[in-house]
Parts: C-alpha cells; sequence; structure tokens
C-alpha cells in the first residue's frame, strides 16, 4: 500500500511541511536575535520542537515508502542529518541554555533542508549485499556524530563572531546578543567530544558493515578516506584540547573548518 | 505631557522637591536630612495630621509627596519644613520644583526608573525609593493612596527596565570592565584579579568586580607597604613589582595604573607564559595614562587588553544607546500614569456603587422582613423567595452599575455619577462609604 501515487504525494507533502515549519521557526529566532522580545523565542522553540516532530514523520514516511532506513541518497541523508542536528540541539537544550544559539542552529538546520530539497527526491532501491541492519546503525551514529558537530561549528561561528568584536574593541550587534566567550568554548568542548565519541561508533559499526557486505573491514574507497581523514581532523582537536589546553579562535576556526570538510565529504560522497 | 487631574475622592497629589538639574548643590545641602528619616518625618507627620505622605532624600535629590484635600495652611508648613528657614521664597520658586496629581505621578515614575537619575538608567535610585518608603510606611506616614502609589511606582521601575535596555550597558569606566570581563569569562566567582600601582580609579574597577563577586585580589605595587594595605582592604593578597610575570601565570584580569614612565608588561613576557597557562584567557586593562601594557598584547591567542581610551569609548557608545531606550521609557511612563489616573478616578465612582448595592440590599431585606413572617413557608420556599428578591434587584441594578462603570474612565466628570445619586436618592449616605479606597490592584 505504500507504493501508491496517493503515498507519494503524502511524502511530498510531510517534507514541504518540514521546510515550511522550519522557515518559521528559523524567522522567529532572527526576530528574537533582532528585536531581543522573548515572545518571539518562545514560539521559535515551538516551531523548532513542531519541525523536529514533522521531521520525524517525513523519515518514517519515507522509511515505509522505499523499505529500508531512508540514508541512502543525497536527500535521504541530508534530511538525516538535519533530522540528527535537531534532536542534538533539542537535547542539548534540555540541559543548557545558551543565549541566541538556536538561531544559528535553526539556520543551519534550514540551509541544510533546502540543501536537500534541491536534491533528487527518487527512490533509488538498494544494492542487495548492503541490506543489513548495520546500515540504519551505522548512518544513525555518524549522523549524530554530525548533528553534534553542525552544533559545534555554530558555537564555533558564534565565537569568532565575538572574540573579532572584543579584540577590535568596536562593541556592538554581536556583544550585546551573544553569551560568553567561555560559555561559547565550553560548548565547542562538549559537542566535540560528543560528537568524536559517535563519529567513532560510527566508524566501528561502518567497518562491520563493510566486512558483513564485501568480506573486508577497510577498502580505502573513497568514502572510507573521506571518512578517516574527517575522523582524524576531529582527533587532532580533541588531542590538542586534552593535552595542551587548545581553545580559542584557533579551535574555533578549526572547528568550523572540520565542519566545512564534514559538508564537502557528504557532498562529494554520496552523489 | 498634559496635565490631568487625578482626584482620589476629593484628595490631589502634590509632589515637592529639588534635584540636581533644578538646583545647585549649595541649595541641596542646606536642605539634605542631616538626621535621617526617622526624626524628618516624626516633625512631619505632626505638621501633616492625618494627611498621606513621603519623604525621599538622596544626594542627588530631596522630594516630598502628599496628599490633601485642599488644606492650604499644612501644605504651606509642609514646605517651609521641607525648604527651612536657610531658603528664602525667591530661592525656593527659582530652584524647586512643584508637580500636582499626574505630573506629580508622572515624576515619581520616572525618579523611580531612573530617567531623572544623573546617570539615566542607573539601578541605584530604586532601592533609595524603597527604603524611603519603608521608613514611610514604618511611621504610618502613608495611607491608601499613597501605598499603592508607590508600589505601582516599583512594578514601573521593573517594567521600564525589562521591556527596554535602559539599564543594560554600562556606563562608567569600572562597570564597562567589568561587563567586558563577564563576557570573555561567563562566572567570576572562580577568577583572580591582580591590581598593579594603586590608583584610584583602578581601586574603583577592583571594588566593583569584588562587588561583582570575584574570587580573589593580588595588589602589587612599587612600596610594599601600600600593596600590603590596600590588599588587606580587599581582602586579598599582596606582591612586589619584581613576581609580577609568575602572578600574571596565575590571574585572569590584570588592572594596571601606575605611574611608570614606560611599559611594564611587555607582550614577550606574555607569550610563554600562555603555554603553561593552558590558554586560559587573560584579560588586561590599562587605566595607566602613559601606558604601562604593552599595545601588541592584544595580537596574542586569548588575551584582551584595553586601554583608558577604549573603555571611554564603550561607555560612550552605551550612554547614547541608552539615551534612545530612554524615550521608549517615557513613553510606557506615560501609559502607566494614565492607568493610574484611571484607576484614581474610578475610585471617585466606588462609594457610589457601593451606595447602590447597600441600599438595594437595605430594600430588600426590609421588604422580606416584612412579609415572610406573614406566609407559612417551608425553609426551601423560603430561600427561594429571598433568593427571587435579591435576583430581582441584581438585574435592577445591572444597568446603572454598567453605566457607572463605563463613564468611570473619565476622570473628573462628576456630573454624570451626581447624576445617578440623585436619581437612586443616595445623597445621604455619602459620608461613611469613602474610606473603602482600596481598589482594585
Amino acid at each position: 500500500m505504500f507504493q501508491q501515487p496517493l503515498f507519494h504525494q503524502l511524502n511530498l507533502f510531510l517534507f514541504l511541511c518540514v521546510l515550511a515549519i522550519t522557515l518559521a521557526a528559523s524567522l522567529c529566532y532572527l526576530a528574537f536575535f533582532v528585536g531581543q522580545r522573548n515572545r518571539a523565542r518562545d514560539w521559535a522553540r515551538r516551531l523548532l520542537f513542531a519541525s523536529w516532530i514533522t521531521q520525524t514523520l517525513y523519515i518514517v514516511s519515507r522509511y515505509l515508502l522505499i523499505g529500508n532506513t531512508p540514508v541512502t541518497t543525497y536527500h535521504e541523508t541530508v534530511v538525516f542529518f538535519a533530522w540528527a542536528t535537531t534532536a542534538a540541539y533539542l537535547s542539548f537544550r534540555w540541559r543548557y541554555t545558551v543565549k541566541n544559539f538556536g538561531t544559528f542552529v535553526s539556520l543551519l538546520i534550514f540551509a541544510l533542508l533546502v540543501a536537500a530539497s534541491f536534491a533528487s527526491r527518487e527512490v533509488i532501491p538498494l544494492e542487495p549485499p548492503l541490506r543489513s541492519w548495520w546500515l540504519p546503525v551505522h548512518a544513525g551514529f555518524s549522523l549524530i556524530a554530525y548533528g553534534f558537530l553542525g552544533l559545534a561549528f555554530c558555537g564555533g561561528l558564534m565565537y569568532l563572531l565575538l572574540e573579532r568584536e572584543l579584540k577590535s574593541r568596536r562593541l556592538g550587534y554581536f556583544f550585546n546578543r551573544l553569551p560568553s566567550l567561555d560559555a561559547l568554548d565550553q560548548l565547542n568542548s562538549h559537542c566535540l567530544t560528543i560528537g568524536f565519541v559517535f563519529l567513532c561508533l560510527g566508524m566501528i559499526s561502518g567497518s562491520f558493515w563493510s566486512k558483513q557486505a564485501w568480506g573486508t573491514y577497510w577498502r580505502w574507497n573513497p568514502k572510507e578516506v573521506c571518512s578517516l581523514v574527517i575522523w582524524l581532523v576531529f582527533l587532532a582537536q580533541i588531542h590538542l584540547r586534552f593535552t595542551v589546553g587548545w581553545r580559542g579562535r584557533r579551535a574555533a576556526y578549526m572547528m568550523v573548518a572540520g565542519f566545512i570538510v564534514v559538508i564537502l565529504t557528504l557532498w562529494r560522497v554520496t552523489t | 505631557m498634559q496635565r490631568n487631574t487625578c482626584m482620589i475622592a476629593g484628595r490631589s497629589l502634590t509632589l515637592l522637591g529639588v534635584n540636581h538639574k533644578s538646583t545647585p548643590v549649595e541649595i541641596r545641602e542646606r536642605m539634605a536630612l542631616t538626621a535621617g528619616y526617622e526624626e524628618a518625618l516624626c516633625q512631619l507627620k505632626q505638621i501633616a495630621g492625618g494627611l498621606e505622605f513621603y519623604l525621599l532624600s538622596t544626594c542627588n535629590r530631596v522630594e516630598l509627596l502628599f496628599a490633601s484635600q485642599g488644606e492650604e495652611e499644612i501644605e504651606r508648613q509642609m514646605i517651609h519644613f521641607l525648604f527651612g528657614d536657610a531658603i528664602n521664597e525667591t530661592e525656593r520658586l527659582r530652584y524647586s520644583y512643584c508637580y500636582r496629581d499626574g505630573e506629580a505621578v508622572n515624576h515619581l515614575f520616572q525618579v523611580a526608573a531612573s530617567l531623572d537619575s544623573l546617570v539615566v538608567g542607573e539601578a541605584q535610585i530604586l532601592g533609595q525609593i524603597k527604603e524611603a518608603y519603608r521608613f514611610a510606611a514604618a511611621h504610618r506616614c502613608t495611607g491608601p493612596l499613597l501605598n499603592k502609589l508607590l508600589h505601582k511606582a516599583f512594578s514601573v521601575a521593573k517594567r521600564v527596565r525589562s521591556e527596554t535596555g535602559i539599564g543594560s550597558s554600562a556606563v562608567s569606566i569600572s562597570s564597562a570592565a567589568v561587563e567586558l570581563a563577564r563576557k570573555i569569562f561567563g562566572r567570576l566567582d572562580d577568577k583572580k584579579v591582580l591590581l598593579i600601582g594603586a590608583g584610584e580609579m583602578a581601586e574603583l574597577a577592583a571594588e566593583h568586580l569584588l562587588g561583582q563577586g570575584i574570587g580573589e585580589v593580588v595588589v602589587a605595587n612599587r612600596t610594599l607597604s601600600r600593596a600590603v594595605e590596600l590588599a588587606r582592604r580587599f581582602r586579598g593578597q599582596a606582591c612586589s613589582l619584581e613576581e609580577l610575570t609568575m602572578r600574571i601565570e596565575q590571574v585572569d584580569i590584570v588592572i594596571s595604573s601606575t605611574g611608570a614612565a614606560d611599559l611594564i608588561i611587555r607582550s614577550e613576557d606574555v607569550r610563554p607564559l600562555m603555554r603553561s597557562r593552558r590558554n586560559r584567557p587573560l584579560f588586561f586593562i590599562d587605566i595607566a595614562v602613559p601606558r604601562d601594557l604593552d599595545p601588541a598584547l592584544n595580537d596574542i591567542d586569548n588575551v584582551f587588553l584595553y586601554d583608558i581610551d577604549d573603555l571611554s569609548q564603550v561607555v560612550e557608545g552605551n550612554r547614547a544607546e541608552r539615551e534612545k531606550e530612554a524615550i521608549k521609557a517615557r513613553r510606557l511612563i506615560d501609559e502607566e500614569t494614565l492607568k493610574f489616573c484611571r484607576w484614581q478616578a474610578g475610585l471617585a465612582v466606588t462609594p457610589t456603587i457601593a451606595a447602590l448595592r447597600r441600599k438595594a440590599d437595605d430594600i430588600c431585606r426590609r421588604e422580606l422582613d416584612r412579609t415572610l413572617p406573614k406566609l407559612q413557608l417551608s425553609e426551601a420556599d423560603r430561600q427561594k423567595v429571598e433568593k427571587l428578591a435579591q435576583a430581582i434587584s441584581a438585574k435592577m441594578l445591572h444597568d446603572p452599575l454598567l453605566f457607572l462603570k463605563s463613564e468611570s474612565c473619565r476622570p473628573g466628570d462628576d456630573t454624570k455619577i451626581d447624576m445617578v445619586r440623585t436619581v437612586f436618592g443616595l445623597q445621604d449616605d455619602n459620608e461613611g462609604t469613602g474610606n473603602s479606597n482600596d481598589g482594585p490592584t
């Protein structure tokens, strides 16, 4: 029944809902950022949560449509990425409040969804050897890792904006709207640590999947090499942070650069 | 703003005072209450009799607010008390201000919201008003009208603070330094500050930081005895200038204000320290002229350097910002003034409403008492008849009450109220209901 045209239409409708709600959430967050009115923030939070629910529904409907975890095409992967970022933010938001963090994160989520909307929504059946329960495990771990690294990227950007104002001694727009440098640095450290743990789990489960599908743990194909590069980039950051106390501007630049590598890999490897 | 007539059942508000804008300090100091609130309030209470009043005295202003019912003699005596013999009539007229009713309410709100302060937006004044009110209330000088008015002033001040950015940014050098420190470090309670040299400004900044809960103060000075003395004041440690580099490794904020002719901390001294500090941020504040700290310090990662000019620039920017916010705040206050005046005008109606209700109740009671004994009714039937009577009177009163409440929005228009009183024959019990002034809150 899930292959019927009607269900395809429902699927598309859900995706449009996701886009619209996320856009509304981003606009509310922006309005809060500019006007600092609490009412806008309250609405933005509700909308972002609603967006997460719709994203979940969309992914479930997509699962029913194609019959396996929807992380195989570019469109599906990026939507899952956006979902993981939203989930990471909501889990984070539940424990900590970082002033105006939501504005940056919601814009990132919206940008990801827009990128997904440009990609083909065509259903491509999965090659038989890859059909395994390792697929959802591997993809889940990796994309949750990317979600947390996405949060760290937003934190890094905010850090750089505020740091530039403080260094240039021209306090203005961002000074009043961003939290302290220390809070942003801690945010980065926190997200980097969680993200890295998931990244490791993703690598390990990926190699088990490869063993099951192709009979070897590591094949040096481009996707694997890219993942290794990402893993090394973040390993270096974690290492420097915990040994010599690397932090501040350079750490933030590294964070931003690392995330751009993630995006490029995702774009190159899945298309 | 336009003048409103704020009457509370015939009572009008008068606010007399002097402040830093209207009056030179020589006059203000002659008026200041040297003996504190208690004595002044006791004396005023004797003059005022039963009138409500409250007195505020700070270094920038002396203000007396009272609610009178046209007792000119008492007013004259209060003015005389406030200004004493030291100031004559012409000086008084020239330097003092006198607001009545709506203007008085507006002025009080502005003062509480710190729009009338020397430094617009500073938070101290609200505390001072609260203290003054506490004294006045403790001496039973205030009554229902002033209690309501002052509580309203507190909530207006709070509203202004939360809805405008009037108090959000620093407007003095030392508070700007604290604000910056907060932006860099987040929390200050586990941070240490090093004070190099002992200037007035540096001490002020250190005091401000201590007030914000900074963890520890270290004082370094050319003469160790002075350092020890200052350190004792700030409950911190003292050190000599020789051990500066070692100290910088441990502290987070450095405030320098020595009279030295050239730089005392150079970029090369600090750069190697960052590794052993594990890159924890360092915030340098240079208040000295000529400068003590190497401008190149700012180029080191995780080091932030602000000199006196940078801080002044921050302060200037914030002042301009506050002026803009003050416009918003004034509009808010005008709105609240209008609301208060409406409430007060509504009070004039309350006795009429009460009298009308009482009259209806009396009639019901009387008629029921006359009729019920003649009827042989069960308890349940009796209650039904009572309910019937009450329902009829309530329905009859519904429209007149609506009429009173709707017209109550127009202050000063007593003709409608008089009409209702005449129609229902309420003239006699005008007295005795005027005390119920505790209107809706």
